[in-house]
């Protein structure tokens, strides 16, 4: 039992980081209907920034929590600036152009991020500098430590932020017009390219958080850790109905225990012929399988033929 | 026929097959690393034809294409190395890596018929990761794929006592082993040329074309939509499992690091940079992209050497930044491809 509750709680918290990312996706997938694929990249970005900027300002003697503080905010405007530049300069040149046309584009760019990341912060892995003190605390036979603790409240915190944006403000209106109907939202006066940047922005600043969390979380980061996280959020956002924002929340965590409890239990199920070192096939057969029973996800809307 | 016999084709393609025969001589006026460079060209234009089946042809977006490539790789490793004490000639091997592969084709392709575009991708992609994972792994508790080393020892191919792995003379000519294989692989790609011409104005060629542009507008003209997709899937994974088995022969080597989803993109890339749905494009994109990016590892050093007196920038991430930013370039400006088919270029104008 303790090892199903532990496995509970590492769900939680990886589903939460997926679930950050994921709404990146959704976001600008239910707006313009692209997949950004160079989203994982700027979650990467974000890590490797606020350890640069963390790193070299503890060094020089800033204390710990006021360091991390600043790392995490040059990360996230970096990020901001990054995705907005992303749209500016690789996809709003694309608009109306056929579906495989920014499905390519937004390849490439993941290309172009991960080894001009490559090239400025090398090919080894770094350690991510500890800002939070490391406590473990246990609870009913399974551990989980504050970092732990800190990535879920944040998260949730975030995400509830994000829904106020988008469903108490004047620019999330907008953002929902434009999901539902680009065309007629311009004749109302929405300002469509603001509203497709605000996208970009917002989901790249969750992107940001996101990964500091991971690099928090793991402790290591690499020019390589953005393209799965970023499948796997893809999934999780497909999981949860994308373009749905409480969708890819719900896709998120969901995966996030899915991937555990199966890493968790894959080697008693299959008496021991296969191991938990296949946890990342979850992702994959989870997405497969919803995509063939229900494409529109677990809270989307039944669109027509999409794609 | 009446357009082969007139002199002005009879005589270009005469200088084509000339071309093609020295090729390899000029190429290894610069060490037998280009004739292996070639070879992989050759290699690559199987895929991308392959590939160009799926995506060109039937406008079903496959991003785990690699997958069959090394479904068919891993069967001529299991099935020609000592690690299972298996030594089955090549000829043998090559069909039944077809076959296999072919069979993960449409098991891939059954359930995804319904989806299409994004989605569509998204899906292959996982599929190709999962194969990938599978290759890494299945090395316990029956050691199967022998996990991430990989298979060495692979046979080379041979037919009876004629190997392709060492050089030998001929009339007096001296061809190395590398040299050897380009005039197999060009054999090979002719003949899977030739294929594709036929399959492309063939019924089901139009078939795949319908459903392509409309396929609730092909289902209702009575095209079986189902068979005719899992067609598109079975053909074009059975070409990614042959050039699969004669890259392990080639190579004598495989592991999964040679199957990454990176993999797939590259080819998938060839096809749309190419030129998507036109064969001569799709040929000078594989070309282009498998040439390409060598002569950049080879230039790129020496150019850093020359301009700044050391290494500024890994040759290899280079390459892979500017084989991003080509991408992302020819979408931007040429969005059909470098060399599109005349009706592509036409219906990509209007909305498509």
């Amino acid at each position: 039992m303790d090892i199903f509750l532990q496995q509970i709680i590492n769900g939680l918290v990886q589903g939460s980081i997926y679930a950050l990312v994921a709404l990146g996706y959704t976001m600008v997938y239910g707006i313009m209907g692209l997949i950004n694929f160079a989203h994982g990249e700027v979650v990467m970005i974000g890590t490797l920034v606020t350890i640069t900027v963390t790193g070299t300002l503890i060094k020089a003697g800033m204390p710990v929590a006021l360091a991390g503080l600043a790392g995490v905010s040059v990360s996230v405007l970096v990020c901001i600036a990054l995705g907005w530049g992303l749209e500016r300069i690789a996809y709003r040149p694309l608009r109306g152009a056929p579906r495989l046309t920014p499905l390519i584009t937004a390849i490439g760019m993941s290309i172009v991020l991960q080894n001009l990341a490559m090239i400025v912060w090398g090919r080894n892995y770094m350690t991510f500098p500890a800002f939070l003190p490391k406590i473990d605390y246990e609870f009913a036979g399974a551990n989980f430590t504050a970092v732990q603790i800190v990535i879920v409240l944040v998260s949730a915190a975030t995400m509830g932020g994000l829904l106020l944006l988008v469903y108490r403000t004047k620019l999330g209106m907008a953002m929902r017009a434009t999901a539902q109907n680009p065309a007629v939202a311009s004749l109302m006066g929405v300002n469509i390219n603001r509203v497709i940047a605000a996208a970009f922005i917002i989901g790249s600043a969750l992107g940001a958080v996101a990964g500091v969390m991971v690099g928090s979380y793991y402790e290591i980061a690499h020019y390589q850790m953005g393209f799965m996280l970023g499948l796997k959020a893809f999934t999780a956002a497909v999981l949860g109905g994308i373009g749905n924002l409480g969708g890819a929340m719900a896709g998120g965590i969901l995966l996030g225990l899915i991937e555990a409890l199966g890493a968790g239990y894959i080697g008693d199920l299959t008496g021991g012929f296969l191991g938990s070192h296949y946890q990342d096939i979850f992702a994959f057969i989870v997405l497969i399988g919803v995509l063939m029973f229900r494409p529109s996800g677990l809270f989307g809307e039944k669109t027509g033929d999409r794609a | 026929m009446k357009k082969w016999l007139n002199p002005r084709s009879a005589f270009g393609i005469a200088l084509i097959a000339a071309a093609l025969i020295a090729l390899p001589f000029v190429a290894a006026m610069g060490g037998q690393a280009w004739v292996r460079i070639l070879n992989f060209a050759i290699l690559y234009v199987f895929l991308a034809l392959g590939l160009n089946i799926v995506v060109g042809f039937a406008g079903l977006l496959d991003l785990g294409y690699i997958a069959f490539y090394a479904v068919g790789a891993y069967v001529y490793a299991l099935l020609a190395s000592p690690h299972f004490g298996l030594h089955w000639p090549f000829w043998v091997i090559l069909p039944i890596g077809a076959m296999v592969a072919c069979f993960f084709g449409v098991l891939l392709g059954s359930p995804t018929l319904k989806l299409r575009g994004d989605y569509l991708a998204i899906v292959t992609l996982g599929f190709g990761e999962i194969v990938r994972i599978f290759l890494n792994n299945l090395n316990a508790p029956i050691n199967v794929t022998n996990g991430a080393q990989g298979i060495t020892l692979i046979d080379p191919v041979a037919i009876g006592g004629f190997k392709f792995s060492s050089s030998t003379q001929i009339l007096g000519v001296s061809l190395s082993g590398p040299q050897k294989y380009y005039y197999l692989l060009v054999v090979l790609a002719i003949l899977v040329i030739l294929i594709n011409l036929r399959l492309q104005n063939s019924r089901i060629g139009r078939a795949w074309q319908a459903i392509r542009e409309d396929e609730i507008a092909a289902k209702a003209i009575g095209i079986n939509t189902r068979n005719i997709k899992l067609l598109a899937f079975a053909m074009g994974a059975s070409f990614g499992g042959v050039a699969g088995g004669i890259f392990s022969a080639m190579q004598g080597f495989v592991s999964p690091e040679s199957f990454s989803l990176i993999e797939s993109i590259m080819i998938l890339a060839m096809v749309v940079l190419g030129g998507m749905g036109h064969i001569p494009g799709v040929i000078l994109g594989a070309v282009l992209l498998s040439i390409l990016p060598e002569a950049l590892r080879y230039g790129v050093g020496p150019i850093q050497m020359a301009l700044f007196g050391k290494m500024l920038v890994d040759p290899e991430s280079l390459r892979m930044l500017i084989f991003g930013l080509a991408l992302v370039l020819v979408m931007r400006f040429k969005p059909a491809g470098l060399w599109p088919s005349p009706e592509r270029k036409r219906e990509l104008q209007g909305d498509a």
